[in-house]
């Protein structure tokens, strides 16, 4: 019934969003997982695509269309059609689960250029992928969570079984152990991206447990919120949650979208968008880290420091000697994982306390 | 506070709100009214009750508000379903869509607002008894008002003249208008009564779970208040056991991912091994639990056929057009 209702609304907003069009504007289309008030993932993506259209010469010469709270599945698919044949010209699927609908609809309109955000597949010339090495950002949050914690525990509430979200923990893990080898996170899988009450639930789950850290691969500011009242320490998501939590906030990990979104857009107006795959992080200014606050000196000195040599590329989150959870060998000494790995990583690393959902 | 005190808390204020929003539910379908609205007059709830409270600066006018808000935006689906005669399950969808978009609409400003707390009723000494103390006496009004409603709606369906008319109308409203009965009119009050509950569930999201206005931060609890109502039999009792038990379950699968096994060695061996084999369970399963596990329970508590056609509403979503 929900998913029926879904459909609906992404009808009738389609029917409203279509329409006007005109051949000497381009029309850039954006499809989100949650709403664009979510101050998370969505509304980080809008920024973006807000930004672009600014940089891009206002209304004039971009026109914008969006939906919002499409879910993955069968639903995006009509979605992502309807846009494509109201004229867009570029669409952008901004969650994972919506890979083989964008796939299957870049097949019918050869013309229409689309991006699927933190995907892999390229089954099309004119399906290109995107994504941000956010995990460089979780391994700044690892560091600061084992010099923060005093229980030595951080929760973290994860959305679904993806290598994106795999990749996050582990890299969280590795910060953290690279202060304090004994470090533990509990992992609680929430199984959505979006749903407040939920997130919270599981925040305080995880704070009953033990935890006295809270950092979460979700999308709204709920878990942040249960944080501040509990009186512990939190790390926001995708977006600067500082004023949900003024005195809990520790950094952010935000998801700048803008120059990528203006580059792309640019690329379609000049005639020169080709299909690409691009994972780009902190260095190319794709993942920005929010002041570091509510912590003493020498932690902010340590977490900056640490960003700096991500930033230069003198350190990568993923450099062995590290294990996996079951104590064999992934990276020897020295040894720096290939991307191509992290892309489909499907294991722990050592002292991850979770089984993985496979 | 113990482990099991903390999980009690929280598992009350996880079904709370669907508690109300079905015992409202309830009484409309056992009008013959089916309302699918509850979402989106939910949603008019929360958005209502957060942006009220933060402008008087009161939770309790939050509250009201919310109440009032569900209990108007209902009053569109009667006028369109009850007047009109209109299809109820496609002006209910509408009803979902609507609110889901005013919400956001209406509540665009109050995004990353810090929002007002109910505060929760604290009485000296009692509140302080283990276990049960605050799970009685130390929770926020929500709850308290979540338990009267569901006592209430069983005394007024089962025990008064007027939730006798207003089942019978329910059940023959061709009958119950050849009697003499305002068919039209206790519908009306049926349906304005569902939207206050659901708009008071609505507050208690914004107000209580979790303190903030986000658009769609009902994230479909109003269609699991629904089917509640459908799988419970429109018995109120057993709306109340299935609240809780989806609320419970919801909370101790979170539980369970986060607990290490080896602070459970003093727990008596067969919940250990339960507890140990879920810890196992892929957390996709985890997450359907609660669908699962209500779902079946009440299927077997309304087993008996006869009972259950005769608790269920018999005009339920048909039309009724009295002849003059």
């Amino acid at each position: 019934m929900k998913k029926l209702l879904m459909a609906m609304a992404a009808s009738a907003a389609l029917l409203t969003a279509g329409g006007a069009f005109a051949q000497d504007k381009t029309k850039a289309c954006f499809i989100y997982v949650g709403p664009i008030g979510d101050f998370g993932w969505s509304y980080q993506h809008h920024q973006g695509a807000l930004e672009m259209q600014e940089a891009l010469g206002g209304e004039e010469k971009v026109e914008i269309a969006y939906l919002e709270s499409v879910p993955e599945g069968a639903d995006a698919e009509r979605a992502i059609e309807r846009f494509a044949r109201s004229g867009c010209n570029i669409i952008f699927t901004t969650s994972f689960g919506y890979m083989d609908a964008t796939n299957k609809v870049a097949a019918k309109f050869p013309d229409v250029k689309f991006e699927h955000a933190t995907g892999f597949k390229r089954e099309h010339p004119n399906v290109a992928t995107y994504n941000s090495k956010f995990h460089e950002g979780r391994y700044v949050q690892g560091v600061i969570a084992a010099k923060m914690s005093e229980a030595g525990v951080a929760g973290y509430i994860a959305s679904f079984p993806i290598p994106e979200v795999v990749m996050g923990i582990n890299a969280f893990m590795l910060g953290a152990q690279s202060v304090d080898p004994d470090f533990e996170v509990k992992v609680v899988w929430a199984n959505t991206w979006f749903d407040p009450g939920k997130e919270a639930d599981a925040a305080k789950a995880l704070i009953d447990q033990g935890a006295d850290i809270i950092t979460q691969h979700t999308d709204s500011t709920a878990p942040m919120q249960v944080a501040a009242e509990r009186g512990i320490k939190a790390f926001g998501q995708a977006s600067d949650m500082i004023k949900f939590g003024p005195e809990t906030q520790l950094t952010s990990i935000i998801d700048d979208w803008g120059p990528y979104y203006t580059e792309r857009v640019k690329a379609v107006m000049d005639g020169t968008w080709e299909q690409h795959d691009v994972w780009a992080g902190m260095a190319e200014g794709h993942v920005v880290m929010a002041p570091y606050t509510n912590m003493p000196d020498d932690v902010k000195a340590l977490a900056e420091e640490t960003e700096a040599k991500i930033k230069s590329g003198e350190f990568d989150p993923f450099t062995g000697p590290v294990k996996k959870q079951d104590g064999s060998e992934w990276l020897a000494e020295g040894e720096v994982a290939e991307e191509s790995e992290l892309l489909g990583l499907n294991f722990y690393v050592e002292g991850v306390d979770d089984e993985l959902p496979q | 506070m113990g482990m099991a005190e903390a999980i009690l808390l929280t598992v009350a204020t996880a079904a709370t709100p669907l508690l109300i929003a079905a015992i409202g539910e309830l009484v409309v379908e056992r009008s013959g009214v089916l309302n699918l609205g509850v979402e989106g007059m939910m949603l008019m709830g929360a958005v209502a009750g957060f942006g009220a409270a933060i402008m008087s600066g009161s939770a309790w006018i939050g509250v009201f508000a919310g109440l009032l808000t569900g209990a108007l935006f209902s009053l569109l689906f009667a006028f369109l379903a009850l007047t009109l005669v209109t299809n109820q399950v496609a002006t209910g969808l509408a009803l979902t869509l609507l609110g889901i978009g005013m919400s956001g609409m209406i509540g665009e400003s109050f995004v990353g607002m810090p929002g007002v707390k109910l505060r929760v009723l604290d009485l000296p000494v009692i509140s302080d008894i283990p276990l049960i103390g605050r799970l009685l006496f130390g929770q926020d009004p929500f709850f308290y008002i979540s338990i009267g409603l569901v006592a209430g709606v069983m005394w007024f369906l089962f025990r008064t003249r007027a939730g006798l008319t207003l089942r019978s109308v329910g059940d023959s409203h061709t009958s119950a208008h050849a009697l003499g009965i305002r068919v039209v009119l206790i519908r009306y009050c049926a349906v304005m009564f569902g939207g206050a509950c659901a708009g008071l569930a609505g507050a208690q999201l914004s107000l209580v779970y979790t303190t903030q206005w986000i658009e769609n931060m009902t994230a479909g609890r109003g269609w699991i208040a629904l089917a509640l109502v459908v799988f419970a039999s429109w018995r109120p009792l057993r709306v109340l056991v299935g609240a809780y038990l989806f609320g419970a379950i919801t909370i101790m699968q979170l539980h369970v991912q986060a607990v290490n096994m080896a602070d459970l060695v003093s727990l008596p061996g067969p919940l250990y091994w339960l507890v140990s084999v879920l810890k196992s369970a892929p957390s996709q399963l985890l997450s359907a639990l609660p669908y699962l596990a209500t779902i079946v329970v009440l299927v077997i508590i309304s087993r008996n056929r006869r009972l259950t056609i005769m608790n269920t509403p018999a005009s339920l979503g048909r039309p009724f057009v009295p002849d003059r």
